[in-house]
Protein backbone atom coordinates (compact mmCIF):
# COMPACT_ATOMS: atom_id res chain seq x y z
CA UNK A 1 0.00 0.00 0.00
CA UNK A 2 1.05 3.62 0.02
CA UNK A 3 3.26 4.76 2.24
CA UNK A 4 1.55 6.82 5.20
CA UNK A 5 2.15 9.81 5.95
CA UNK A 6 5.75 9.88 4.55
CA UNK A 7 7.09 13.35 4.77
CA UNK A 8 8.19 15.50 1.63
CA UNK A 9 11.45 14.72 2.48
CA UNK A 10 12.19 11.47 1.55
CA UNK A 11 13.50 9.50 -1.42
CA UNK A 12 10.94 6.96 -3.20
CA UNK A 13 12.81 4.63 -3.64
CA UNK A 14 15.76 3.63 -0.90
CA UNK A 15 19.13 3.92 -3.32
CA UNK A 16 21.88 2.50 -2.31
CA UNK A 17 23.39 2.23 1.16
CA UNK A 18 26.49 3.58 -0.18
CA UNK A 19 25.14 6.91 -1.18
CA UNK A 20 22.12 7.65 0.91
CA UNK A 21 21.56 11.65 1.37
CA UNK A 22 19.54 12.29 4.12
CA UNK A 23 18.19 16.11 4.20
CA UNK A 24 19.48 18.21 6.95
CA UNK A 25 15.93 18.50 8.43
CA UNK A 26 14.89 14.77 8.51
CA UNK A 27 14.86 12.05 11.27
CA UNK A 28 14.01 8.71 11.27
CA UNK A 29 11.43 9.16 13.97
CA UNK A 30 8.88 11.04 11.53
CA UNK A 31 8.16 7.52 9.89
CA UNK A 32 4.93 6.85 10.97
CA UNK A 33 5.06 3.04 9.29
CA UNK A 34 7.04 1.01 11.45
CA UNK A 35 8.92 -1.36 8.71
CA UNK A 36 9.99 1.37 7.15
CA UNK A 37 11.07 3.46 9.91
CA UNK A 38 12.87 0.89 11.52
CA UNK A 39 14.59 0.14 7.71
CA UNK A 40 15.28 3.56 7.26
CA UNK A 41 16.97 3.43 11.08
CA UNK A 42 19.38 0.85 10.17
CA UNK A 43 20.39 2.10 6.98
CA UNK A 44 20.83 5.31 8.98
CA UNK A 45 22.85 3.55 11.58
CA UNK A 46 25.17 1.90 9.07
CA UNK A 47 25.79 5.30 7.54
CA UNK A 48 26.71 6.43 10.95
CA UNK A 49 29.57 3.47 11.57
CA UNK A 50 30.84 3.98 8.30
CA UNK A 51 31.59 7.94 8.83
CA UNK A 52 32.94 6.70 12.23
CA UNK A 53 35.85 3.63 10.83
CA UNK A 54 36.60 6.10 7.77
CA UNK A 55 37.63 9.09 10.50
CA UNK A 56 39.25 6.57 12.70
CA UNK A 57 41.41 5.13 9.53
CA UNK A 58 42.24 9.09 8.16
CA UNK A 59 43.45 9.37 12.07
CA UNK A 60 45.36 6.42 11.92
CA UNK A 61 46.56 7.10 8.41
CA UNK A 62 48.23 10.73 9.75
CA UNK A 63 49.38 9.64 12.69
CA UNK A 64 51.71 7.33 10.42
CA UNK A 65 52.12 9.93 8.32
CA UNK A 66 53.87 12.16 10.71
CA UNK A 67 55.80 9.63 12.74
CA UNK A 68 58.03 10.49 14.77
CA UNK A 69 56.39 14.56 15.26
CA UNK A 70 52.93 12.58 15.85
CA UNK A 71 51.72 14.36 19.20
CA UNK A 72 50.72 11.82 21.98
CA UNK A 73 48.17 9.73 22.21
CA UNK A 74 45.23 11.12 23.63
CA UNK A 75 44.70 9.92 27.05
CA UNK A 76 41.11 7.57 27.29
CA UNK A 77 38.37 8.81 29.65
CA UNK A 78 38.06 6.82 32.56
CA UNK A 79 35.61 7.20 35.68
CA UNK A 80 38.11 8.13 37.69
CA UNK A 81 39.96 10.56 35.12
CA UNK A 82 36.31 12.41 34.91
CA UNK A 83 35.70 12.12 38.76
CA UNK A 84 33.67 15.29 40.27
CA UNK A 85 36.25 17.38 42.55
CA UNK A 86 34.88 16.62 45.67
CA UNK A 87 36.29 19.92 47.98
CA UNK A 88 36.72 17.74 51.09
CA UNK A 89 39.84 16.11 49.41
CA UNK A 90 42.53 15.95 51.86
CA UNK A 91 46.00 17.83 50.79
CA UNK A 92 48.68 15.45 52.38
CA UNK A 93 50.48 18.80 53.69
CA UNK A 94 47.40 19.97 55.12
CA UNK A 95 47.87 21.35 58.64
CA UNK A 96 44.04 21.91 59.52
CA UNK A 97 43.79 18.15 58.53
CA UNK A 98 46.99 16.64 60.75
CA UNK A 99 45.98 18.57 63.54
CA UNK A 100 42.27 17.25 63.34
CA UNK A 101 43.56 13.87 63.41
CA UNK A 102 45.77 14.57 66.14
CA UNK A 103 43.25 15.47 68.25
CA UNK A 104 40.20 12.87 67.08
CA UNK A 105 38.83 9.90 68.29
CA UNK A 106 42.00 7.70 66.98
CA UNK A 107 44.74 9.56 68.38
CA UNK A 108 45.29 7.56 70.91
CA UNK A 109 45.49 4.60 68.91
CA UNK A 110 48.15 6.57 66.81
CA UNK A 111 50.26 7.48 69.50
CA UNK A 112 50.34 4.45 70.77
CA UNK A 113 48.55 4.82 74.08
CA UNK A 114 45.94 2.00 73.64
CA UNK A 115 45.98 -1.78 72.41
CA UNK A 116 43.47 -2.68 69.58
CA UNK A 117 41.38 -5.03 71.20
CA UNK A 118 37.95 -5.98 69.03
CA UNK A 119 34.88 -7.74 69.45
CA UNK A 120 33.16 -9.58 66.97
CA UNK A 121 29.35 -10.09 67.38
CA UNK A 122 26.70 -10.52 65.35
CA UNK A 123 23.01 -10.37 65.33
CA UNK A 124 20.69 -12.77 66.56
CA UNK A 125 20.59 -16.07 65.64
CA UNK A 126 23.66 -16.54 62.99
CA UNK A 127 23.36 -19.48 61.00
CA UNK A 128 26.21 -21.22 59.64
CA UNK A 129 27.71 -18.80 57.33
CA UNK A 130 27.59 -16.17 59.49
CA UNK A 131 29.25 -17.82 62.46
CA UNK A 132 32.05 -19.20 60.14
CA UNK A 133 32.83 -15.70 58.85
CA UNK A 134 33.18 -14.68 62.27
CA UNK A 135 35.52 -17.02 63.23
CA UNK A 136 38.23 -16.44 59.66
CA UNK A 137 37.67 -12.55 60.19
CA UNK A 138 38.92 -12.96 64.25
CA UNK A 139 41.46 -15.02 62.77
CA UNK A 140 42.53 -12.06 60.33
CA UNK A 141 42.38 -9.61 63.04
CA UNK A 142 44.64 -10.46 66.04
CA UNK A 143 43.92 -9.89 69.68
CA UNK A 144 40.15 -10.02 68.38
CA UNK A 145 37.28 -12.19 70.21
CA UNK A 146 33.93 -13.72 68.78
CA UNK A 147 31.35 -13.42 71.54
CA UNK A 148 28.02 -14.83 70.50
CA UNK A 149 24.88 -12.77 71.03
CA UNK A 150 21.43 -14.49 72.71
CA UNK A 151 18.80 -11.93 72.66
CA UNK A 152 21.15 -9.23 74.32
CA UNK A 153 20.48 -5.40 73.70
CA UNK A 154 23.31 -3.95 72.16
CA UNK A 155 22.82 -1.21 74.47
CA UNK A 156 23.76 -3.15 77.42
CA UNK A 157 26.68 -5.08 75.88
CA UNK A 158 28.40 -1.63 75.27
CA UNK A 159 28.88 -0.35 78.57
CA UNK A 160 30.29 -4.26 79.72
CA UNK A 161 32.92 -3.57 76.65
CA UNK A 162 33.71 -0.34 77.50
CA UNK A 163 34.38 -1.82 81.12
CA UNK A 164 36.50 -4.94 79.80
CA UNK A 165 38.89 -2.65 77.59
CA UNK A 166 37.67 -3.69 74.10
CA UNK A 167 38.85 -0.72 71.71
CA UNK A 168 36.58 -1.45 69.29
CA UNK A 169 33.78 -3.49 67.87
CA UNK A 170 32.00 -5.36 64.91
CA UNK A 171 28.81 -6.62 64.54
CA UNK A 172 28.39 -8.90 61.82
CA UNK A 173 24.14 -8.34 60.65
CA UNK A 174 22.77 -11.42 58.90
CA UNK A 175 19.83 -11.63 56.42
CA UNK A 176 18.68 -15.09 55.15
CA UNK A 177 21.46 -16.71 56.19
CA UNK A 178 24.48 -14.76 54.49
CA UNK A 179 26.18 -11.94 56.11
CA UNK A 180 24.93 -8.63 54.22
CA UNK A 181 25.88 -5.71 57.21
CA UNK A 182 28.67 -4.72 59.03
CA UNK A 183 28.40 -2.27 61.96
CA UNK A 184 32.10 -1.24 63.39
CA UNK A 185 32.03 1.24 66.68
CA UNK A 186 35.02 2.49 67.95
CA UNK A 187 34.48 2.03 71.85
CA UNK A 188 35.38 4.68 74.50
CA UNK A 189 32.91 6.78 72.90
CA UNK A 190 34.43 6.85 69.31
CA UNK A 191 32.11 6.93 65.64
CA UNK A 192 30.23 4.27 64.81
CA UNK A 193 29.79 3.46 60.54
CA UNK A 194 27.46 1.54 59.00
CA UNK A 195 28.20 -0.40 56.25
CA UNK A 196 26.44 -2.59 53.70
CA UNK A 197 28.50 -5.86 52.72
CA UNK A 198 28.62 -7.51 49.65
CA UNK A 199 30.23 -10.46 47.91
CA UNK A 200 31.49 -12.23 51.00
CA UNK A 201 33.61 -15.10 50.35
CA UNK A 202 35.01 -17.72 53.02
CA UNK A 203 38.41 -19.29 52.89
CA UNK A 204 37.29 -22.17 51.32
CA UNK A 205 35.49 -20.31 48.89
CA UNK A 206 38.90 -19.13 47.51
CA UNK A 207 40.85 -20.64 45.02
CA UNK A 208 44.21 -21.68 45.29
CA UNK A 209 44.54 -20.49 49.10
CA UNK A 210 47.42 -21.37 51.13
CA UNK A 211 47.63 -22.28 54.51
CA UNK A 212 45.79 -20.58 57.28
CA UNK A 213 46.56 -16.84 58.19
CA UNK A 214 49.10 -17.69 60.93
CA UNK A 215 48.97 -15.41 64.86
CA UNK A 216 51.31 -12.74 63.20
CA UNK A 217 50.25 -9.05 62.91
CA UNK A 218 49.51 -8.09 59.07
CA UNK A 219 50.72 -4.99 57.64
CA UNK A 220 47.92 -2.71 56.50
CA UNK A 221 47.51 -1.44 53.26
CA UNK A 222 44.83 1.48 52.64
CA UNK A 223 44.47 2.86 49.11
CA UNK A 224 42.10 5.70 47.83
CA UNK A 225 40.64 7.21 50.86
CA UNK A 226 40.63 10.32 49.41
CA UNK A 227 38.00 13.18 51.56
CA UNK A 228 38.25 14.00 54.93
CA UNK A 229 35.12 11.03 55.33
CA UNK A 230 37.77 8.48 53.43
CA UNK A 231 40.55 9.48 55.58
CA UNK A 232 38.32 9.07 59.14
CA UNK A 233 37.24 5.94 57.83
CA UNK A 234 40.48 4.67 56.78
CA UNK A 235 41.94 5.56 60.04
CA UNK A 236 39.18 3.93 61.71
CA UNK A 237 40.22 0.80 59.95
CA UNK A 238 43.68 1.26 60.85
CA UNK A 239 42.83 1.24 64.17
CA UNK A 240 41.83 -2.33 63.67
CA UNK A 241 45.21 -3.49 63.70
CA UNK A 242 47.91 -3.68 66.13
CA UNK A 243 50.45 -0.77 65.37
CA UNK A 244 53.38 -2.76 64.89
CA UNK A 245 53.10 -5.80 62.14
CA UNK A 246 55.19 -8.08 62.13
CA UNK A 247 56.47 -8.71 59.05
CA UNK A 248 58.01 -12.45 59.58
CA UNK A 249 54.65 -13.19 59.09
CA UNK A 250 54.18 -11.87 55.37
CA UNK A 251 51.11 -11.02 55.98
CA UNK A 252 49.10 -8.01 54.59
CA UNK A 253 45.73 -6.79 55.07
CA UNK A 254 44.34 -4.47 51.91
CA UNK A 255 41.79 -2.43 52.01
CA UNK A 256 41.05 -0.94 48.74
CA UNK A 257 38.22 1.97 47.69
CA UNK A 258 37.28 2.09 44.35
CA UNK A 259 34.44 4.12 43.49
CA UNK A 260 32.96 4.28 47.18
CA UNK A 261 33.42 0.66 47.13
CA UNK A 262 35.55 -0.40 49.71
CA UNK A 263 37.65 -3.80 48.65
CA UNK A 264 38.96 -6.11 51.57
CA UNK A 265 41.46 -9.00 50.71
CA UNK A 266 43.70 -10.94 52.85
CA UNK A 267 47.18 -11.91 51.11
CA UNK A 268 50.47 -13.56 51.85
CA UNK A 269 53.48 -12.34 50.01
CA UNK A 270 57.02 -13.12 49.23
CA UNK A 271 59.54 -11.33 47.25
CA UNK A 272 60.91 -13.03 44.47
CA UNK A 273 63.34 -10.21 43.61
CA UNK A 274 63.40 -6.67 43.92
CA UNK A 275 61.31 -5.93 41.14
CA UNK A 276 58.96 -9.03 41.42
CA UNK A 277 56.29 -9.53 44.38
CA UNK A 278 54.03 -12.59 44.67
CA UNK A 279 51.10 -12.67 46.93
CA UNK A 280 48.61 -15.69 47.47
CA UNK A 281 45.04 -14.93 48.76
CA UNK A 282 44.31 -16.41 52.23
CA UNK A 283 41.64 -15.02 53.79
CA UNK A 284 37.91 -14.34 53.73
CA UNK A 285 37.10 -11.20 51.05
CA UNK A 286 34.56 -8.93 50.89
CA UNK A 287 33.45 -5.68 49.79
CA UNK A 288 31.94 -2.82 51.94
CA UNK A 289 29.86 0.10 50.68
CA UNK A 290 29.41 3.21 53.80
CA UNK A 291 26.26 3.77 54.53
CA UNK A 292 26.05 5.93 57.33
CA UNK A 293 28.50 7.69 60.13
CA UNK A 294 27.67 8.51 63.46
CA UNK A 295 29.27 10.49 66.06
CA UNK A 296 28.67 8.66 69.08
CA UNK A 297 28.30 4.88 69.63
CA UNK A 298 26.10 2.80 68.35
CA UNK A 299 22.95 4.42 69.14
CA UNK A 300 20.00 3.75 66.26
CA UNK A 301 17.57 6.28 67.53
CA UNK A 302 19.66 9.49 69.07
CA UNK A 303 22.60 9.48 67.44
CA UNK A 304 24.01 12.44 65.81
CA UNK A 305 25.25 11.38 62.08
CA UNK A 306 28.22 12.62 60.90
CA UNK A 307 27.26 11.45 57.41
CA UNK A 308 24.51 9.30 55.72
CA UNK A 309 24.06 7.89 52.21
CA UNK A 310 20.87 9.67 50.78
CA UNK A 311 20.26 7.96 47.92
CA UNK A 312 18.10 10.83 45.91
CA UNK A 313 21.08 13.37 46.18
CA UNK A 314 24.04 11.57 46.42
CA UNK A 315 23.48 9.46 43.33
CA UNK A 316 22.78 11.48 41.30
CA UNK A 317 25.68 11.51 39.09
CA UNK A 318 27.97 9.47 37.86
CA UNK A 319 31.06 10.65 38.70
CA UNK A 320 30.72 11.97 42.19
CA UNK A 321 31.83 9.70 45.01
CA UNK A 322 32.19 10.43 48.50
CA UNK A 323 35.09 8.53 49.88
CA UNK B 1 -16.37 -15.38 56.79
CA UNK B 2 -15.34 -13.07 60.12
CA UNK B 3 -17.34 -14.54 62.67
CA UNK B 4 -16.92 -18.33 61.83
CA UNK B 5 -15.71 -20.17 64.88
CA UNK B 6 -13.53 -22.88 63.45
CA UNK B 7 -11.88 -21.23 60.29
CA UNK B 8 -13.17 -24.30 58.16
CA UNK B 9 -16.24 -24.07 55.63
CA UNK B 10 -18.55 -26.91 56.89
CA UNK B 11 -22.29 -27.03 57.30
CA UNK B 12 -22.00 -27.12 60.93
CA UNK B 13 -19.45 -24.20 61.17
CA UNK B 14 -20.80 -21.60 58.74
CA UNK B 15 -22.51 -18.41 60.52
CA UNK B 16 -24.90 -18.14 57.67
CA UNK B 17 -26.17 -21.80 57.64
CA UNK B 18 -26.59 -22.03 61.29
CA UNK B 19 -29.50 -19.77 63.14
CA UNK B 20 -27.77 -20.27 66.72
CA UNK B 21 -24.51 -19.33 66.20
CA UNK B 22 -21.97 -18.37 68.53
CA UNK B 23 -17.87 -16.88 67.97
CA UNK B 24 -14.93 -15.30 69.94
CA UNK B 25 -13.14 -12.37 68.75
CA UNK B 26 -10.68 -10.09 70.06
CA UNK B 27 -10.48 -6.56 68.98
CA UNK B 28 -7.66 -4.32 70.35
CA UNK B 29 -6.70 -6.97 72.77
CA UNK B 30 -9.69 -7.60 74.52
CA UNK B 31 -12.08 -10.67 73.81
CA UNK B 32 -15.52 -10.60 73.01
CA UNK B 33 -18.08 -13.63 72.64
CA UNK B 34 -20.69 -12.92 69.99
CA UNK B 35 -24.03 -14.55 69.66
CA UNK B 36 -26.52 -15.16 67.29
CA UNK B 37 -30.40 -16.60 67.49
CA UNK B 38 -33.12 -16.95 66.01
CA UNK B 39 -35.22 -14.45 67.94
CA UNK B 40 -33.14 -11.92 66.20
CA UNK B 41 -32.83 -13.12 62.58
CA UNK B 42 -35.06 -10.39 61.23
CA UNK B 43 -33.11 -7.38 62.82
CA UNK B 44 -29.95 -7.81 61.09
CA UNK B 45 -28.81 -4.83 62.84
CA UNK B 46 -28.97 -6.44 66.33
CA UNK B 47 -28.33 -9.67 65.19
CA UNK B 48 -24.92 -10.27 67.00
CA UNK B 49 -24.75 -9.75 70.78
CA UNK B 50 -21.39 -8.66 71.96
CA UNK B 51 -20.12 -9.94 75.75
CA UNK B 52 -17.17 -8.46 76.83
CA UNK B 53 -15.09 -11.21 78.44
CA UNK B 54 -12.77 -10.86 81.95
CA UNK B 55 -9.00 -10.62 81.46
CA UNK B 56 -8.73 -13.73 84.12
CA UNK B 57 -8.70 -16.62 81.86
CA UNK B 58 -10.91 -18.63 84.52
CA UNK B 59 -13.54 -16.09 85.13
CA UNK B 60 -13.60 -15.66 81.10
CA UNK B 61 -14.36 -19.37 80.43
CA UNK B 62 -17.05 -19.41 83.34
CA UNK B 63 -18.31 -16.58 81.49
CA UNK B 64 -18.50 -18.51 78.37
CA UNK B 65 -20.22 -21.04 80.23
CA UNK B 66 -23.10 -18.84 81.29
CA UNK B 67 -23.82 -17.33 78.39
CA UNK B 68 -23.56 -20.33 76.34
CA UNK B 69 -25.61 -22.22 79.00
CA UNK B 70 -28.14 -24.81 77.28
CA UNK B 71 -26.28 -24.64 73.89
CA UNK B 72 -24.86 -27.26 71.71
CA UNK B 73 -21.37 -28.57 73.20
CA UNK B 74 -20.11 -28.41 69.70
CA UNK B 75 -20.04 -24.58 70.04
CA UNK B 76 -19.28 -24.30 73.83
CA UNK B 77 -16.53 -26.70 73.17
CA UNK B 78 -15.14 -24.23 69.87
CA UNK B 79 -15.57 -21.44 71.40
CA UNK B 80 -13.29 -22.48 74.75
CA UNK B 81 -10.97 -23.44 72.39
CA UNK B 82 -10.89 -20.12 70.15
CA UNK B 83 -10.80 -18.07 73.23
CA UNK B 84 -7.37 -20.23 74.19
CA UNK B 85 -5.99 -19.36 71.16
CA UNK B 86 -6.76 -16.22 71.38
CA UNK B 87 -5.27 -15.19 74.58
CA UNK B 88 -2.12 -17.18 74.00
CA UNK B 89 -1.43 -15.35 70.74
CA UNK B 90 -2.20 -11.79 72.77
CA UNK B 91 1.07 -13.16 75.02
CA UNK B 92 3.23 -13.88 72.85
CA UNK B 93 2.64 -10.37 71.32
CA UNK B 94 3.08 -8.82 74.20
CA UNK B 95 6.00 -10.57 74.93
CA UNK B 96 7.62 -9.78 71.41
CA UNK B 97 7.46 -6.40 71.79
CA UNK B 98 8.99 -5.97 74.40
CA UNK B 99 11.86 -7.87 72.90
CA UNK B 100 14.13 -6.05 70.24
CA UNK B 101 11.87 -6.07 66.78
CA UNK B 102 13.75 -6.45 63.38
CA UNK B 103 13.12 -3.79 61.13
CA UNK B 104 11.99 -5.02 58.07
CA UNK B 105 13.17 -2.63 55.04
CA UNK B 106 11.85 -3.24 51.72
CA UNK B 107 15.11 -4.07 49.22
CA UNK B 108 14.36 -1.76 45.69
CA UNK B 109 14.99 -3.98 43.55
CA UNK B 110 16.19 -1.45 40.79
CA UNK B 111 18.68 -0.39 43.35
CA UNK B 112 20.09 -3.78 44.11
CA UNK B 113 20.70 -4.36 40.42
CA UNK B 114 22.51 -1.13 40.02
CA UNK B 115 24.60 -1.16 43.01
CA UNK B 116 25.73 -5.05 41.83
CA UNK B 117 26.58 -3.87 38.68
CA UNK B 118 28.54 -0.92 40.25
CA UNK B 119 30.38 -3.09 42.67
CA UNK B 120 31.79 -5.64 39.66
CA UNK B 121 32.61 -2.61 37.51
CA UNK B 122 34.35 -0.81 40.41
CA UNK B 123 36.04 -4.27 41.10
CA UNK B 124 37.48 -4.44 37.67
CA UNK B 125 38.67 -0.99 37.88
CA UNK B 126 40.66 -1.34 41.03
CA UNK B 127 43.06 -4.01 39.57
CA UNK B 128 43.62 -5.42 43.19
CA UNK B 129 46.75 -7.79 42.82
CA UNK B 130 48.21 -4.96 40.79
CA UNK B 131 47.76 -2.57 43.39
CA UNK B 132 48.88 -4.18 46.01
CA UNK B 133 52.03 -5.44 44.48
CA UNK B 134 52.79 -1.85 43.54
CA UNK B 135 52.10 -1.15 47.17
CA UNK B 136 54.40 -3.42 48.27
CA UNK B 137 56.84 -3.07 46.36
CA UNK B 138 56.67 0.67 47.40
CA UNK B 139 57.01 -0.05 50.46
CA UNK B 140 60.34 -2.29 49.91
CA UNK B 141 61.65 0.43 47.98
CA UNK B 142 61.08 2.65 51.11
CA UNK B 143 63.04 0.56 52.99
CA UNK B 144 59.98 -0.88 55.63
CA UNK B 145 60.96 -4.09 56.01
CA UNK B 146 64.82 -2.99 56.93
CA UNK B 147 67.36 -5.76 56.79
CA UNK B 148 64.94 -8.92 55.93
CA UNK B 149 65.41 -9.10 52.24
CA UNK B 150 68.76 -9.06 50.69
CA UNK B 151 68.42 -7.87 47.58
CA UNK B 152 72.33 -6.45 46.14
CA UNK B 153 70.50 -4.84 43.08
CA UNK B 154 67.50 -2.97 44.52
CA UNK B 155 70.33 -1.53 47.08
CA UNK B 156 72.26 -0.66 44.28
CA UNK B 157 69.18 1.32 42.18
CA UNK B 158 68.26 2.84 45.59
CA UNK B 159 71.83 4.51 45.87
CA UNK B 160 70.93 5.64 42.15
CA UNK B 161 68.09 7.08 42.86
CA UNK B 162 69.37 9.29 45.86
CA UNK B 163 72.56 9.84 43.59
CA UNK B 164 69.71 11.59 41.47
CA UNK B 165 67.82 13.33 44.34
CA UNK B 166 71.08 14.46 45.47
CA UNK B 167 71.66 16.15 42.31
CA UNK B 168 68.39 17.80 42.35
CA UNK B 169 68.11 18.58 45.82
CA UNK B 170 69.39 22.25 47.11
CA UNK B 171 69.76 21.75 50.62
CA UNK B 172 73.46 22.27 52.37
CA UNK B 173 74.21 18.55 52.21
CA UNK B 174 75.09 18.73 49.13
CA UNK B 175 77.64 21.06 49.52
CA UNK B 176 78.59 19.31 52.55
CA UNK B 177 79.00 16.18 50.29
CA UNK B 178 80.91 17.93 47.71
CA UNK B 179 83.37 19.13 50.46
CA UNK B 180 83.74 15.67 51.61
CA UNK B 181 83.82 14.48 47.75
CA UNK B 182 87.13 16.82 47.65
CA UNK B 183 88.39 15.45 51.14
CA UNK B 184 88.11 12.10 49.77
CA UNK B 185 88.89 12.43 45.91
CA UNK B 186 91.94 14.18 46.66
CA UNK B 187 92.99 11.11 48.66
CA UNK B 188 91.46 9.12 46.16
CA UNK B 189 93.55 10.45 43.37
CA UNK B 190 96.73 9.61 45.03
CA UNK B 191 96.26 6.24 44.65
CA UNK B 192 96.57 4.80 40.98
CA UNK B 193 94.65 1.82 40.61
CA UNK B 194 90.82 2.63 38.91
CA UNK B 195 89.55 -0.60 40.85
CA UNK B 196 90.37 0.90 43.94
CA UNK B 197 89.17 4.73 42.51
CA UNK B 198 86.03 3.09 42.38
CA UNK B 199 85.92 0.70 45.59
CA UNK B 200 86.21 4.39 47.36
CA UNK B 201 83.81 6.06 45.39
CA UNK B 202 81.32 3.25 46.95
CA UNK B 203 82.76 3.80 50.14
CA UNK B 204 82.31 7.53 49.81
CA UNK B 205 78.81 6.66 48.27
CA UNK B 206 77.81 4.74 51.28
CA UNK B 207 78.45 7.23 53.88
CA UNK B 208 76.74 9.99 51.89
CA UNK B 209 73.77 7.54 51.39
CA UNK B 210 73.74 7.10 55.56
CA UNK B 211 73.66 10.68 55.95
CA UNK B 212 70.97 11.00 53.36
CA UNK B 213 69.13 8.19 55.06
CA UNK B 214 69.64 9.29 58.23
CA UNK B 215 67.53 12.85 56.66
CA UNK B 216 64.85 10.43 54.97
CA UNK B 217 64.36 8.07 58.25
CA UNK B 218 63.70 11.78 60.46
CA UNK B 219 61.27 12.88 58.10
CA UNK B 220 59.70 9.80 57.28
CA UNK B 221 58.91 9.35 61.08
CA UNK B 222 57.38 12.97 61.47
CA UNK B 223 55.07 12.19 58.70
CA UNK B 224 51.70 10.82 58.15
CA UNK B 225 51.22 8.11 60.38
CA UNK B 226 49.17 5.47 57.93
CA UNK B 227 52.20 4.36 57.11
CA UNK B 228 52.62 1.29 59.40
CA UNK B 229 56.25 -0.30 60.31
CA UNK B 230 58.66 1.61 60.20
CA UNK B 231 62.10 0.27 61.24
CA UNK B 232 65.20 2.28 61.98
CA UNK B 233 66.85 2.66 58.64
CA UNK B 234 70.46 0.93 58.77
CA UNK B 235 72.36 2.02 55.91
CA UNK B 236 73.04 -0.77 53.16
CA UNK B 237 76.74 -1.90 53.83
CA UNK B 238 77.01 -3.84 51.19
CA UNK B 239 79.78 -3.71 48.78
CA UNK B 240 79.00 -3.54 45.35
CA UNK B 241 80.95 -5.69 42.65
CA UNK B 242 82.97 -4.08 40.40
CA UNK B 243 81.93 -4.47 37.44
CA UNK B 244 78.51 -3.59 38.28
CA UNK B 245 79.75 -0.04 39.49
CA UNK B 246 81.75 0.00 36.27
CA UNK B 247 78.76 -0.15 34.11
CA UNK B 248 76.44 2.47 36.22
CA UNK B 249 78.68 4.65 37.06
CA UNK B 250 79.64 5.77 33.59
CA UNK B 251 75.77 6.26 32.75
CA UNK B 252 74.95 8.32 35.53
CA UNK B 253 77.88 10.72 35.44
CA UNK B 254 76.45 12.39 32.69
CA UNK B 255 72.94 12.61 34.09
CA UNK B 256 74.29 14.51 37.41
CA UNK B 257 75.87 16.81 35.19
CA UNK B 258 73.01 17.47 32.89
CA UNK B 259 70.84 17.79 35.84
CA UNK B 260 73.21 20.21 37.75
CA UNK B 261 73.74 22.60 35.07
Amino acid sequence: GAGTGAPAGQDAEPPAPGRVLFPPTFSVSEIKNKQRRHFMFLRWKQQQRKEKLALRKKRRKEREALGDKAPPKPIPKTIENQRVYDETTVDPNDEEVAFDEATDEFAPYFNRQTVPKILITTSDRPRGRTVRFCEQLSTVIPNSHVYYRRGLALKRIIPQCIARDFTDLIVVNEDRKIPNGLVLSHLPDGPTAHFRMSSVRLRKEIKRKGKPPTEHAPEVILNNFTTRLGHSIGRMFASLFPHDPQFIGRQVATFHNQRDYIFFRFHRYIFKSEKKVGIQELGPRFTLKLRSLQKGTFDSKFGEYEWIHKRREMDTSRRKFHL
Amino acid sequence: NEYNLTGLCNRSSCPLANSQYATVREEKGRCYLYMKVIERAPFPRRLWEKVLLSKNYEKALEEIDENLIYWPRFIRHKCKQRFTKITQYLIRIRKLTLKRQRKIVPLRRKIERREKRREEKALIAAQLDNAIEKELLERLKQDTYGDIYNFPIHAFDKALQEQDAESESESDMEKEKENEDEDKREFVEADDSDLSDFEDMDKLETSSEEEQEDEEETEKEASHPKSKGKTPLKGPTRRKRPHIEIEYEEETEPAAKTKGS
